[in-house]
């Protein structure tokens, strides 16, 4: 916030203010942030923690072996088209251009999917974007990380079954599915129809239009069907209005489980106290207790060189949430360095090993600092996702609990479906996928 | 003095209808056509080209569709970006379904399909005008997004509903590059500014304004009001529908359903409403000014602030910017960029003598 590192100043404004920007070597990062419009809540979190993670780095190691981080945000407003406009600025920036571009958005995701490919920049989408990109074989370029959409709706499904007692209780369980109507809540029906027939649960699919406060229909169509679960797979607006809806309507708060962008303080403080006792699934956790959290208050906001505005959201779902995109970024960064260099900054297609060659294990973790901050992570030329695991956790009416420890997906299941996805879309696209014997 | 149009005198008819019967005007078209469609692609940079002036052309032209329903034959409408969507998704389907599809027929395809939904959707035009009727194109907007998504059959069963663009060939040329593209574009985009530009200055335009002007009154003097509607609707959807099957393939790639809603085509009537509501070259203008300005002051805007006022600010402060830029201009003048233009012109043609 005090100091937004900007490279469009130049190296001269850095200097007016006595800044140390001016170092020889720089990594730049360049961010599509989204700080207005209707996602404007995630997104301030989202990328006030990113960017906090890497004044921490800048701060209190001096950068990635003496390489200092540069970065400069580029306003979205979550449109595709500003996005794309983005990724063409950002791209040429820095000494040797953008790192990395992770545009926290699906359709921007989308949009942008082949030129990162012409270009040589890594595109890393972190629990959005394009599932079947995790077959690193047909997308090499692209790194949906952590888990995909698919992956969070086996592991809710799992996380059911053993609320239930086993997979086997499913049988004959029903579960609804309260689902945001668009591409990004359609992502979840085949992958639930397959559980389903696994299982022999019953799925029952209810759409709502954006952008969702007015569920009373929906909510009648629940009562009537008495599901014993509803997976609320929504955003914005809609998240609030299901759980005022369901402790309306009588529906067990903790039966209602969210999706990973149904889950952060921003759904649940506007609903009160019908909040209590909701689930959601998330592949990062809320707290300020953690380590790394803990550093970036000491050596970032100690100096005031914070980017949030409001330090109360520090540790929140969507901060901590860029504070893994950040330790993401930065080991990439370290890992290609470890091949190329160290003390060099480099290009994207140099930071793009670093990410297929990515081992974020439990040792590495507790260095960070972030034990059980984020789920331990090994990608590698075909698998292009990683653990595919979520925790989740449960709102007690002020602030969020971790309830279980990571929950794992149907991984066979998946990797199936993302293959043969990505199979058809190698073929209408004329790619030969890579041979990953052949990579080193 | 210096738009002194003394001396050139119209000897013939064919002199005397020609689009730009001035000589200053005729070599400053020339220039800007040279400009942008030979110099821009040899001297532009592959952001200015990718990022900026394709999509100012393409919107141009989406403009330019919307300016013939609403500005000329006054049928206000909401339903813009629903109508590029069905260009968009047309076009992918007859590129995937038909083996061997030329781009350019499938262009024109796909315009033709989304003038056949602009039509059915231009009927009830005929029994209601002005707010209602906009409020029944605001049903297309809605309508044609939500089929779009509901059926997975026009996305051909991609599970997040995004559909890539194919490979833009053309008697074998596979056109790649931006600049490649940028020409294609441009060229697409200048014919069809061209045969606007000819059709409202044509015997069809003029039944169009008169139909706008009064309905009863065009009636009456013979004007079929049902034709003249429809057909309106039916070239501006058409035109609409290439801008979005253009949008697919020469911009940006992969087009999603949501993509094109309400805010886009709220979009495109500002771009009408500050360019020049009623004016081929305000549809330019305006679409330059809405797509450019949020991008200028992007870029401005943190330069200047950045270092001292937080992020969100920043961002926040640059629609407060936009907005009010857009208020003082409708202000300044409420016919829109193009009146401008106009003014200046008139202005420059009496210099240094007021009057």
């Amino acid at each position: 916030m005090k100091l937004k590192h900007s490279v469009l100043l130049g190296a001269a404004v850095a200097g007016l203010l006595g800044s140390a920007t001016a170092s020889a070597e720089e990594q730049f990062v360049g961010l599509p942030s989204y700080r207005v419009g209707p996602y404007a809540a995630g997104g301030s979190g989202l990328f006030g923690g990113w960017i906090d993670y890497m004044q921490l780095i800048n701060e209190r190691d001096g950068g990635v072996n003496g390489v200092k981080l540069s970065w400069e945000e580029c306003e979205t407003e979550y449109n595709n088209a500003r996005g794309v406009e983005c990724y063409e600025r950002l791209k040429k920036k820095g000494s040797a251009g953008n790192t990395v571009f992770q545009p926290v958005s699906t359709g921007i995701t989308y949009s942008v999917l082949e030129k990162v490919a012409q270009d040589k920049i890594p595109m890393v989408t972190i629990g959005y974007g394009r599932t079947d990109a995790a077959d690193g074989r047909v997308f090499p370029w692209v790194f949906p990380m952590i888990t995909t959409y698919w992956s969070q709706a086996s592991a809710i499904v799992n996380f059911v079954g053993m609320k239930e007692g086993g997979m086997d209780k499913l049988k004959g369980k029903k579960i609804g599915l309260l689902y945001h109507d668009s591409a990004y809540g359609k992502e979840s029906h085949a992958i639930l129809d397959k559980l389903a027939a696994k299982h022999g649960f019953e799925v029952i699919k209810i759409a709502v239009a954006h952008p969702g406060n007015e569920q009373q229909s929906q909510w009648l169509q629940i009562r009537q069907a008495k599901p014993d679960y509803v997976i609320l797979w929504g955003w914005g607006v809609m998240n609030p209005t299901a759980i005022k809806a369901a402790a309306k309507t009588g529906f067990p708060r903790d039966k209602l489980i969210g999706v990973w962008w149904s889950g952060a303080e921003e759904d649940t403080i506007p609903a009160g106290p019908a909040a209590k006792g909701f689930v959601a699934a998330g592949f990062n956790v809320a707290g300020a207790n953690y380590p790394v959290v803990a550093d970036i208050k000491k050596f970032v906001y100690g100096k005031d060189k914070g980017n949030m505005e409001d330090k109360t959201r520090i540790g929140s779902v969507y901060y901590n949430r860029g504070v893994v995109h950040g330790i993401i970024t930065v080991e990439a960064i370290r890992k290609a360095q470890e091949k190329y260099g160290k003390g060099k900054a480099l290009t994207g297609e140099q930071v793009r090993w670093g990410f297929e060659n990515l081992n974020l294990d439990d040792a590495r973790l507790k260095a960070l600092g972030a034990t059980g901050f984020l789920p331990s992570l090994k990608i590698s030329c075909a698998d292009h996702e990683g653990p595919g695991k979520v925790k989740f956790q449960q709102w007690d009416g002020s602030q969020w609990k971790v309830i279980t420890d990571w929950v794992d997906s149907d991984r066979p299941l998946i990797r199936g479906m993302i293959e043969e996805s990505a199979a058809a879309y190698a073929k209408e696209k004329g790619i030969k996928p890579r041979d990953c014997s052949k990579e080193s | 003095m210096f738009y002194r149009e003394a001396g050139q005198f119209k000897a013939s008819y064919a002199e005397d209808s020609r689009i730009f019967t001035i000589r200053q005007d005729r070599v400053g078209f020339w220039l800007l056509m040279l400009i942008f469609g030979v110099a821009v692609p040899l001297l532009a940079n592959q952001y200015w080209l990718k990022a900026i002036l394709i999509p100012v052309l393409i919107f141009s032209l989406a403009a330019l569709g919307l300016n013939i329903l609403t500005g000329y034959a006054g049928q206000l409408s909401l339903g813009s970006a629903a109508f590029m969507a069905v260009g968009a998704f047309a076009a992918y389907n007859f590129m995937l379904r038909i083996e061997g599809m030329p781009f350019l027929l499938a262009l024109v395809l796909a315009g033709l399909t989304a003038a056949a939904v602009g039509i059915l959707f231009g009927l009830p035009s005929l029994r209601i005008k002005g707010f209602y009727l906009a409020v029944a194109t605001l049903a297309a907007q809605f309508f044609i997004v939500w089929v779009l998504v509901k059926f997975p059959w026009f996305s051909n069963h991609s599970s997040s509903g995004v559909v890539t663009a194919q490979d833009v060939n053309i008697l074998g040329y596979t056109f790649d590059t931006p600049q490649a593209k940028y020409i294609l574009t441009f060229l697409i985009v200048a014919g069809m500014a061209l045969l606007a530009k000819n059709m409202v200055r044509s015997s069809t335009g003029r039944a169009w304004m008169a139909v706008r002007d009064m309905d009863v009154a065009a009636q009456v003097i013979g004007f079929r009001l049902m034709r003249t509607k429809l057909l309106a609707f039916a070239v501006s959807s058409f035109y609409c529908g290439v801008a979005g099957a253009l949008y697919a393939y020469t911009y940006i790639g992969t087009v999603e359903p949501e993509g094109f809603n309400l805010d886009l085509s709220f979009k495109i009537l500002f771009m009408i409403i500050i360019g020049g509501v009623g004016s081929i070259m305000g549809s330019f203008l305006g679409a330059a000014f809405i797509v450019l300005l949020p991008i200028f002051l992007d870029n401005v805007v943190p330069a200047i602030f950045g270092d001292t006022l937080g992020a969100g600010f920043v961002s926040n402060f640059q629609l407060i910017v936009f907005g009010g830029l857009i208020i003082f201009f409708l202000i300044v003048e409420p016919h829109g960029l193009a009146r401008l233009w106009q003014i200046g012109k008139e202005k420059l043609r009496l210099w240094p003598f007021p009057h």
